[in-house]
């Protein structure tokens, strides 16, 4: 491969995984995790509970660290250096399923204090920017309150807002919609549509089948730690492969 | 006349409320509810009323037949047995003659308003810690204190106090430009040299200078030896909690940490120190505390009590903090994590402002402890209340007397105490209640 | 296309690794924190050296074998003032864990009392147990100390007033214990031939009744029958040992204090320095113990009864099979490390002279001899490992009752 070209392709490769392999003690949760994520791309990944698609994508910002193999984001490997680590993690957002607002912080600081301690930006910018951010999620006018006076469907677009404010060039996304009533879903659904249209490289963790089907370039399946099966959203449906990916999709979809 | 087999039912005219049977509602209902509800019950209610008969009918007579006025015990006695014939009644006029010395020590008479003023300012201090209503404008009070504190009881030159105080301003100057230049850690490293180095050879030449060129706020210097009574203990107490907090704070995380060498360091610290009684620790600080210092350094006792007690409750300090961690989610520290913020960042914006308000009804607990335990320094020679105690009992006047004075002391310890595990309840309830 | 992008080659190492490599900046971090304690315990450790070469001292536990040449006055093993000093620290030890033992039992018995009655339904029960619980805690337990021993020398008792025919007071219980200002006088006993039978017998019997309390248990479950355990249990602590003191000739006598001249002979004298000490710390203790007890038992109760109830148990049947044992996973460990809190606080025996381990070793000791940081350094290191020993009693007991848990 000729340098210009390597280099044309880093610039297209989001996230490349490359033999990953991880333990918990002796437990081996994650086996040869092959993966290439394209800027811009997609990602839905689904799979039964306990199938390490949490780790996975936890690795991918070193909130878990892997034993073996390797992982480049945006051409930075993720190695045992803080610098990378941190580089890293500023390109990369990340949403929980339960959201972890910082209560004690109204939702303009938790918004703030990320780009103000970690990219250094004055108090004003920072402001101006979650503003932007928390018009772009629809709440604004929440501003000024404590996380625990929304909604968990509002709760969760301010961490989405939170992240934004990085401005980050990766958006991981581990079942956001999971712990939400089911009149929630909807709206926090809908913000990740938007960031989809925007050209977000995403990865999302959910089991929220209409959202693979609408936005996702490639549905992964995942097993027993290891990716089973991946496909077109189409193709992925209609037409699994692979019998764990049919009794998967027939449990999820079957009622 | 209705046709008795009709289900059908329209209530033509609305029932008033009437009043319940007598059994139902008032004293009656009350008493029966809670003191004789049972036989068992009525037993205990009639064992608890002869209990509180007995009790009284010793203490009552006693405590208000008691005189006021008199210069020595044996006045007092022969006044008693003038008016009732024999001498089974107190004798206040211990306290109307010595209530002074009992709160203040030997502190001098003329200088007493600054240990007034500083004590109103304390609660002011206080205030904005412990309730959110109170306008936050004070906490600036809060941080001016230790400084004013120092200024007010032991007197001086105001300078020494401010240039102190400067230092920490100094301190805090260069860690926010540091921080903005270089990672937390050598921000908080570097801005430490910076103070240390300003306390160490600037603060004492200079105060000298300020002082003898503009000798502004010179209050007469006061000795430790004669602090002392109530004053004593508050001073030792709510520096020994001010001062652990910091070092309470390090011990938590250092227990909490996945260095081993750093968790085994401050293990062995927290439990050897929860291990043994204060005591030892106190005459540790008047005996051997010499040993370990540089020869010739001699400081003041009151100094070496507070270093001491602080260490003390710095241990307790760290498992209160501790379990203040325990109960934050794992969530908190890994959004922390995933948004960017380096240990030290997450600690100071995430963590540390979560835990240490959970962590507050647990700090007033260690301080009303520590506060108790501030009696013991009459161990070692210094005069708290206790102490004044058996030196009152020492001068002839009033050899003999023992339930004046305790009862004083401890009607003194019982309202500051019971009104701070009133005040940690109340916050508890509030911290289980409230939403964020 | 495996790999797009050749791997950061690891350039060999590099200094600034040391601080931002996460493999190797915890052991940086280590080591420097290592260092610097070190340092400052290398510098504690220098100064003290300097300090003691100045007095002309030198460290030494030699002394410990010396004679004491003073006396204690309360002795649970021989000793006299020609006994070792390390003699004298025992024997201050023994005392220390006396008081300490006795004050944990009878704190442990207010407690629960106290902790029981203020949820009594009964109004004023309850009130005066919050009056009992808020005064004694908020009140420093030196002065309950001193009040306590204020209370039994001031008291209008001499042993001189129990004289004669007409005396002004009394001795309780069957004339066997005398409560005098100069301290209480009880029973001994006297143990004669064959007494160690009895005692055996005794130990046995105790052994006995967890035996039957299993096998009753192992035939309720299997059987569902439920026998009368409880008189069957107080049989068996009382008859066999009776049955053996009988059949030996009574083996074991009492001796009863009696006043003779101006003071008691016979009996045990138990110091006023101690039963102050013992009654202050236990009231104090117990202050606590009947908060843990009675938030303890209001954790448990309100979901819990009434789901027992509903299944049809009786209440005391509720009580001992579903309150207590969750109540008490609750409430043991904050109990235990009161049982901690009241021996450290046994060092205050010094505000009444009751010669416990600080009184001797860190004491007198320490006074007539001159070695200030041996003496300090030995009672710490026996207050920490008397801590120490009871925390991990807890920490086995905490263990236990989590493995059953899960
Ligand atoms: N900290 C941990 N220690 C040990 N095992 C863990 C830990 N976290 C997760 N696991 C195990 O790893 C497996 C994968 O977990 P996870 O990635 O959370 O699954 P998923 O998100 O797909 O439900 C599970 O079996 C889980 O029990
Ligand atoms: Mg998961």
């Amino acid at each position: 491969m000729s340098a210009e070209l390597q280099n044309h392709l880093a610039d297209e490769v989001a996230i490349q995984i490359t033999n990953m392999n991880k333990w918990y003690g002796d437990f081996h949760v994650l086996r040869d995790i092959n993966l290439t994520v394209q800027r811009g791309e997609r990602i839905v990944i689904a799979g039964p509970s306990g199938s390490g698609k949490s780790t996975m994508i936890r690795c991918i910002n070193r909130l878990e660290e892997h034993q073996k193999g390797q992982i480049v984001v945006d051409g930075t490997e993720l190695s045992s250096d803080l610098k990378n680590i941190d580089k890293i993690r500023r390109e990369v957002g990340m949403c929980f399923q339960h959201f972890n607002l910082f209560p004690h912080l109204t939702i303009l600081e938790n918004c703030t204090l990320a780009p103000m301690w970690v990219r250094k930006t004055p108090k004003k910018e920072a402001e101006e920017l979650a503003m932007h951010f928390l018009e772009k999620v629809k709440i604004p006018d929440q501003a000024n309150k404590y996380p625990g006076m929304l909604s968990g469907g509002q709760q969760q677009r301010v961490a989405i807002a939170r992240s934004l404010c990085m401005q980050p060039r990766i958006m991981l996304f581990d079942e956001p919609t999971s712990a939400l009533d089911p009149e929630m879903i909807k709206e926090v659904l809908d913000t990740m549509v938007t960031l989809a249209d925007e050209g977000m490289t995403m990865l999302c963790v959910t089991h929220e089948m209409g959202f693979a089907r609408q936005v996702a370039d490639r549905v992964i399946f995942m097993d027993q730690g290891q990716i089973v099966e991946q496909n077109e959203p189409e193709e992925f449906f209609n037409n699994p492969k692979s019998d764990r990916t049919k009794l998967f999709l027939s449990q999820i979809l079957g009622h | 006349m209705k046709n008795s087999k009709s289900v059908a039912f329209v209530r033509e005219g609305m029932i008033d409320q009437q009043p319940a049977p007598a059994s139902q509602i008032g004293a009656v209902r009350w008493l029966k509810d809670n003191l004789f509800s049972s036989v068992l019950n009525s037993i205990l209610t009639i064992i608890s009323l002869l209990v509180i008969f007995w009790v009284l009918s010793g203490i009552v007579p006693w405590m208000f037949g008691g005189v006021w006025n008199a210069s020595s015990l044996s006045e007092c006695r022969d006044i008693l047995n003038e008016r009732y014939g024999n001498t089974h009644y107190a004798c206040w006029a211990v306290l109307t003659e010595r209530w002074q010395q009992l709160l203040f020590g030997f502190y001098p008479a003329e200088e007493i308003w600054r240990a007034v003023v500083a004590f109103v300012l304390m609660l002011v201090a206080i205030a904005p810690v412990l309730f959110e209503s109170v306008p936050r404008k004070l906490l600036w009070v809060t941080i001016a204190f230790p400084f004013l504190m120092v200024w007010l009881v032991w007197g001086g030159p105001i300078w020494g106090p401010l240039l102190v105080a400067l230092g920490f301003v100094l301190f805090y100057v260069s860690y926010v430009v540091l921080e903005r230049k270089s990672s937390t850690l050598l921000a908080l490293i570097g801005s430490l040299v910076i103070g240390l180095v300003w306390w160490m050879f600037c603060v004492g030449p200079l105060s000298e200078a300020l002082g003898s060129a503009l000798p502004i706020g010179d209050l007469e210097r006061v000795e430790s030896r004669v602090l002392g009574g109530f004053m004593i203990c508050v001073i030792i107490g709510l520096s020994g909690i001010a001062l652990s907090l910091p070092i309470g704070l390090i011990l938590a995380l250092g227990r909490q940490s996945n260095l081993w060498v750093v968790k085994a360091i401050c293990v062995g610290f927290i439990e050897f120190i929860r291990g043994v009684p204060l005591i030892t620790l106190l005459f540790t600080a008047s005996l051997l505390l010499n040993y370990f210092l540089p020869p010739g350094t001699a400081f003041d006792l009151t100094l070496r009590v507070i270093i001491m007690v602080t260490l003390f409750s710095s241990a307790y300090m760290a498992e209160v903090i501790r379990g203040g961690l325990a109960a934050l989610p794992k969530g908190q520290y890994e959004a922390a994590d995933a948004l960017g913020l380096d240990y030290w960042q997450s600690q100071r914006l995430i963590i540390m402002p979560q835990a240490l308000k959970i962590s507050i009804p647990g700090i007033v607990n260690t301080f009303i402890g520590l506060f108790k335990d501030t009696t013991l320094v009459m161990f070692i020679g210094i005069f708290d209340m206790l102490g004044l105690s058996n030196a009152i009992r020492a001068n002839s006047a009033w050899n003999g007397i023992n339930w004046e004075l305790y009862i004083f002391i401890g009607l003194v310890f019982w309202i500051c105490c019971f009104s701070m595990s009133q005040y940690s309840q109340w916050l508890e309830r509030k911290l289980r209640t409230g939403h964020h | 296309m495996t790999t797009m992008i050749d791997p950061p080659k690891a350039a060999g190492f590099h200094i600034s690794q040391l601080l931002y490599d996460t493999r190797y900046r915890s052991m940086t971090i280590q080591v420097i924190v290592f260092l610097l304690v070190m340092g400052l315990g290398a510098y504690l450790l220098n100064n003290t050296i300097i300090n003691l070469a100045a007095a002309d001292k030198d460290i030494d536990f030699g002394f410990l074998g010396n004679r004491a040449g003073y006396d204690i006055n309360q002795l649970l093993i021989p000793y006299s003032s020609d006994s070792t000093h390390w003699r004298a620290t025992i024997v201050g030890l023994l005392n220390t864990l006396l008081v300490a033992f006795l004050g944990c039992i009878l704190a442990t018995i207010i407690g629960v009392v106290a902790g029981v009655l203020r949820l009594s339904k009964n109004w004023l029960t309850a009130k005066i147990m919050s009056f009992y619980v808020e005064s004694f805690r908020n009140i420093p337990v030196l002065l309950w100390i001193l009040a306590f021993f204020a209370v039994l020398s001031e008291m209008d008792r001499k042993p001189r007033s129990f004289r004669g025919e007409d005396a002004v007071n009394n001795m309780w219980l069957w004339d066997s214990v005398a409560v005098t200002n100069r301290g209480t006088y009880i029973p001994a006993p006297i143990w004669g031939d064959g007494s160690a039978l009895v005692v055996i017998t005794f130990l046995l019997s105790l052994l006995g009744i967890w035996a039957y309390g299993k096998w009753s248990h192992r035939r309720f479950e299997a059987t569902g029958q439920i026998l009368p355990n409880f008189w069957y249990k107080l049989g068996i602590f009382i008859v066999p040992s009776l049955a053996v003191f009988f059949l030996l000739g009574r083996p074991i006598a009492l001796s009863i204090p009696e006043i003779k001249g101006f003071n008691f002979s016979g009996g045990l004298h138990i110091r006023n320095s101690l039963l102050a000490l013992w009654l202050a710390l236990s009231f104090y203790t117990g202050s606590f113990i009947a908060e843990i007890v009675r938030s303890g038992i209001l954790a448990i109760s309100k979901g819990q009864t009434e789901a027992a109830a509903a299944l049809g148990l009786r209440p005391s049947r509720t009580m001992n099979l579903v309150i207590l044992p969750q109540a008490l996973r609750i409430i043991i460990p904050p109990l235990i490390s009161q049982y901690l809190n009241l021996t450290k606080n046994s060092s205050l025996a010094l505000a009444v002279g009751y010669m416990d381990l600080r009184s001797t070793l860190g004491g007198t000791t320490l006074n007539t001899t001159g070695r200030e940081l041996e003496c300090m350094l030995l009672m710490m290191m026996v207050y920490l490992a008397v801590s120490l020993t009871i925390s991990t009693f807890m920490n086995v007991y905490n263990n236990s009752v989590k493995l059953k848990e899960r």
